[in-house]
């Protein structure tokens, strides 16, 4: 064991409510810390006040608080201040990201894209492809279900205007050669979008070296609330981006005819932003930090071999993903339908995720209508993995006897 | 949370060895597709009415036990009824799925045993799914044939 789960979990109250509880849903959200809700605490009771136009004391703080969970996000990846924007989730970021090609591209483009992508990355640009005529090109994943760099090289061309990656596989949890994608893709001058949701909780991510032109997270899937995520946009591109919302605190002169926009990323955070959940997000990525994103991978590699050696011998069990970089287990009880399998885990306080998983792509690709996927973090530990093991022999049993 | 309300050995033969089952290619059958996007439930029910009365249902899906022996419950219990005595049986279900009072002479045979689901409110849904589609195809069904 890397971690020290029973002094992690003194940081996580749902412990003390729910002491018995085997959460084993990180990849759908983590659970969350004390300091993180006491940090959505201090805004919301010592400070609650709007931010960048308020002319008094907690006005300023409120703005100071704000802007460095923007210095601390930056700082995460690697980004600089002006490229990290605050918004709703990776959802919103990628259809920010999406929506902006809808003028931009035509029927001549490609858009390079996968069926590892969940439907937040895929469904957007789907969009965009029915409306521009744009094509979807998919890269051809091998046998394990994973992006190779040649299967990308075979269907790049000088027509792709966009690619499209998830950085990890919120089912297969493998993770993908962004960086030399990106590389390739610059080369015929198309641009990368990241879906770094589920590999920003557990891998470091690092902009300038990965070379991507945009990236988006979550706040909720790495200790931080619901309700925030970030969406870093390289400087460059920034200034033809046009915003894809209008309103107060991202315009700068605004006339009958007319208007000029600020800078990024203020142009691109129009309205009162989820301020708590900003703030609320630096605190989380000061605990990650501060645990360590080597000992995060470390501590979840741990779990995850101990459970799969244990798993794979179970007869009746089918794993359909092999050598999950970040923990992530998807499979199924032979001839039990998920969600029946789930009440058993249900029954025995083990929180797993039973159906799609928002990637209907991947398990047509699977072949696979839905699947049980767990999922591992901070907070868990081998009796967690024992009782996982033992809720899987029961399901089977206990649907065995009829 | 005894499992053993919700899985009931009556359940899960209809799971195994469902009635019913199957869609035929006959346009004079009602059809009516539902999907639970939350879990992939998806169900197919056909209905077959000649003057008021049900004569055949045909039901085809994908699905946890509940869902799919439950369409095999469906059909089993309203093949034969008049569509508006099926419409009152379909309410009746709806209400046991909710340990809400309803007209127990109405609701007889397999579908009581489903009145455990209300211990189970995740599982409503996959429980009510092919009777929603039915009474779906009820309802429309009357409205083509009345307009």
């Amino acid at each position: 064991m890397i971690l020290d789960v029973e002094k992690i979990r003194k940081l996580f109250p749902i412990y003390e409510e729910n002491p018995n509880i085997v959460y084993l849903d990180t990849a759908a959200s983590s659970l969350k810390p004390t300091p993180m809700i006491d940090a959505l605490n201090h805004y919301y009771q010592k400070l609650g006040v709007n931010i960048h136009r308020g002319v008094y004391k907690i006005a300023h703080e409120a703005t100071d608080l704000y802007e460095s969970a923007r210095t601390k996000l930056a700082h995460f990846i690697n980004a600089s201040q002006e490229e990290i924007i605050f918004t709703k989730g990776t959802t919103n970021s990628l259809n920010m990201v999406a929506n902006h090609y809808l003028d931009i591209l035509g029927q001549s483009d490609e858009i390079i894209i996968s069926e590892l992508e969940h439907h937040s990355s895929f469904l957007p640009w789907l969009n965009v492809s029915q409306k521009t005529q744009a094509k979807l090109n998919f890269i051809e994943l091998d046998n394990n279900g994973k992006i190779t760099v040649e299967a990308f090289k075979r269907i790049l061309n000088k027509n792709t205007k966009v690619v499209v990656i998830t950085a990890v596989s919120n089912v297969m949890g493998n993770t993908v050669p962004v960086k030399e994608i990106t590389r390739l893709a610059h080369e015929v001058g198309a641009h990368v979008v990241v879906d770094a949701a589920q590999a920003a909780p557990h891998i470091k991510l690092d902009v300038r070296d990965l070379d991507c032109d945009y990236l988006a997270f979550s706040g909720h899937k790495m200790l931080g609330p619901t309700g925030i995520g970030v969406l870093y946009m390289k400087s460059a591109l920034a200034k033809s981006f046009r915003p894809v919302e209008f309103g107060g605190e991202m315009i700068n002169q605004v006339f009958k005819d007319s208007m000029t926009f600020k800078e990024s990323p203020y142009k691109f955070e129009a309205g009162t932003p989820n301020i708590a959940g900003a703030i609320g997000l630096a605190a989380a990525i000061d605990l990650l930090t501060e645990i360590g994103l080597d000992n995060v991978t470390a501590h979840v590699d741990a779990l995850y071999n101990y459970t799969t050696n244990k798993l794979k011998d179970i007869e009746g069990v089918k794993i359909y993903n092999q050598d999950s970089d970040t923990g992530i287990i998807a499979f199924n009880i032979d001839a039990i339908h998920p969600h029946d399998a789930a009440s058993i885990f249900d029954k025995n306080n083990v929180c797993v995720r039973a159906g799609h998983h928002c990637a209907q792509l991947i398990l047509k690709w699977l072949g696979a209508e839905s699947t049980l996927r767990t999922s591992f973090y901070i907070y868990n530990d081998f009796n967690d993995c024992d009782k996982f093991i033992e809720s899987v022999i029961e399901a089977r049993d206990f649907f065995r006897k009829f | 949370m005894n499992l053993d309300h919700l899985y009931r050995a009556v359940i899960m033969e209809h799971y195994k060895s469902p009635l019913h089952k199957g869609l035929i290619e006959d346009p004079s059958y009602f059809m009516v597709h539902l999907h639970n996007p939350s879990c992939g439930d998806d169900m197919t029910v056909q209905v077959k009415v000649t003057q008021q009365h049900i004569t055949d249902i045909r039901h085809e899906g994908t699905g946890c036990s509940i869902c799919c022996s439950s369409a095999s419950v469906m059909s089993e219990t309203l093949i034969n009824k008049e569509v508006n005595e099926a419409l009152k049986v379909i309410d009746a279900f709806y209400n046991l799925l909710m340990a809400k009072p309803y007209d127990e002479t109405l609701l007889i045979g397999d579908a009581l045993a489903y009145g455990g689901v209300s211990q189970f409110p995740a599982r409503i849904k996959c429980a009510s799914l092919a009777w929603k589609a039915l009474e779906q195809g009820l309802i429309k069904e009357g409205e083509s044939s009345n307009g």
